[in-house]
């Protein structure tokens, strides 16, 4: 068995069992996973995790499953990323890439949320999982939804670049094209939801979904040596990823993994899509909902579900936000790329692009150990830098006509 | 033709197991007030005082309420409202 206590609601505080559900039924809250950390702290040593395999499963513990995980055994583990050639360039000390563009299979983070979510519908019994996504949750879920031998819906906006839906597909999901934005196909699934009895990732098992973004932050501690960075820098959509970060980092004091906690916690939004970074930057804890218009269609939710619980994480720790143009963000994916041989999506520029204001304005300390959260692969998104790379250099094929090339790149 | 109001599974337990019951033109918060009295808990449920609970979404015809007036949204005969819990997705 496993450590999980229960579900609390994280408004009114009003307790439920562990079932398919997602929201309090009293204020409509949403519903979070409560576990039982003293007994976790006896179990769960700094040894026995470097013992186990290299993947996500090493926090078992402080996952919310009953039994082993049958879901997602490759995922997680990506690399932590010395970045000193990009620190030099920025000015910086001790800068790291947390490095998810590598994540098994499907290269993005979400493979971690995932498999928690479908280790968790098996258990609940279900045979049919579903998503609303805007595009690495659908690859997500198509790719370990056909290893587990579930039945696959998937709902994406129709407007979600062709590289995507095609990386969907190829899996063999249902996969439903909405004739709206992500937020409408949301809207759209909870109704679905409502109807169907299938597991929805990001509705039904969502308070354990969201739980698998914690692993990021665990190996993030590990790999640093035991300890959490004093600066993270995270891409906010929804805003969950954030606030699982930082609870990942408070659980490992909690049960004495770590010591302190003194990490500075920064949301980086795209300036099409920011109404997390516009509450925080004003002040105020009310989430205004926008229409997203931005490259970076999986930060592109204008209706952040947790967005208010990012910006408490990032007051109490501390941190701060940015938010960033198209051009910051094509720029910064260069940059990344150049510098440390990292090809991050769109996301990812608008992390790094958002690191490079906040050090700028002093936000970020340039002595400070800091840790970019780089969520997704490059190729899933090539769209957004065409046009904006070089160009090849065309020859025949014979050695004149390369001599002549090199004597124009060596003139460069 | 009256008001349409699509229920969420949390809310179907005071509705009767209904997913859509009809209720008045008005405001989206004189809708509530109205429908509390038929299916008493449920204003309490989704609004305290005057105001939307935080983690509610209201649609009027499938666009979000608080891209046009909060609570003071209008609703007339033959509107859809869809009462929907926030859900997560993305990063």
């Amino acid at each position: 068995m496993g450590f999980v206590r229960g579900l609390k609601c994280r408004e009114c505080g009003r307790e439920y069992s562990v079932d398919p559900i997602y929201v309090c039924e009293f204020c409509f809250g949403p519903l979070e996973v409560v576990y039982d950390y003293e007994g976790i702290k006896g179990i769960l040593t700094r040894e026995k995790i470097v013992s186990r395999p290299q993947n996500l499963w090493r926090y078992k513990e402080l996952l919310p499953i009953d039994g082993e995980p049958t879901s997602g055994l490759h995922s997680g583990f990506t690399p932590l990323v010395r970045a000193d050639k990009l620190a030099a360039h920025l000015g910086m000390k001790r800068l790291y890439i947390k490095d998810d563009t590598v994540t098994h299979p499907t290269l993005s983070f979400k493979d971690r949320v995932v498999a928690v979510a479908l280790s968790k519908a098996r258990e609940f019994g279900f045979n049919t999982v579903a998503c609303a996504s805007t595009g690495n949750l659908a690859h997500s879920v198509s790719a370990h939804g056909a290893a587990g031998g579930f039945k696959r819906f998937i709902f994406i906006p129709a407007s979600l670049e062709k590289s995507k839906i095609i990386a969907s597909l190829v899996y063999e999901p249902n996969l439903i094209a909405v004739e709206g934005n992500y937020d409408e196909v949301n809207r759209l699934c909870s109704e679905v939801a409502n109807k169907y009895k299938w597991a929805f990732v990001n509705i039904n098992i969502r308070p354990f979904y969201a739980e698998g973004s914690k692993t990021q932050g665990y190996e993030i501690v590990e790999q640093l040596g035991w300890r959490a960075p004093d600066v993270v820098v995270v891409p906010c959509a929804s805003g969950s990823l954030l606030t699982k970060i930082w609870k990942s980092f408070k659980e490992m004091k909690e049960i004495s993994l770590i010591n302190d906690l003194n990490t500075k916690v920064f949301s980086a939004q795209a300036t099409g899509c920011s109404p997390i970074v516009a509450a925080i930057k004003e002040g105020v804890d009310v989430i205004r909902p926008v229409k997203p218009d931005t490259i970076a269609k999986s930060l592109a939710i204008g209706n952040p579900a947790d967005g208010y619980y990012a910006t408490q994480v990032v007051k109490e720790s501390g941190g701060y936000g940015a938010d960033v143009s198209d051009e910051e963000i094509i720029d910064a994916i260069k940059l990344l790329a150049r510098t440390e041989g990292i090809f991050g999506e769109t996301a990812g520029g608008v992390t790094l692009a958002s690191a490079i204001r906040l050090i700028e304005s002093g936000h970020i300390d340039r002595d400070a150990v800091t840790v970019l959260c780089i969520t997704g692969n490059g190729l899933k998104t090539k769209e957004a830098v065409e046009g904006h790379t070089g160009e090849p250099y065309h020859i025949n094929p014979n050695l004149k006509s390369f001599e002549e090339a090199l004597e124009k790149i060596n003139s460069k | 033709m009256p008001v349409t109001v699509k229920i969420p599974v949390p809310l179907q337990r005071l509705t009767q197991g209904k997913e859509e019951v009809e209720g008045e033109p008005g405001t989206v918060i004189s809708l509530i007030k109205s429908l509390d009295q038929k299916y008493p808990g449920l204003a309490e449920r989704i609004s305290e005082g005057d105001k939307l609970r935080r983690f509610v979404n209201i649609y009027v015809n499938e666009e979000d309420v608080r891209f046009k007036e909060n609570e003071e949204t209008k609703v007339k005969d033959g509107d859809e409202v869809s009462i929907v819990p926030a859900i997560a997705g993305g990063l």
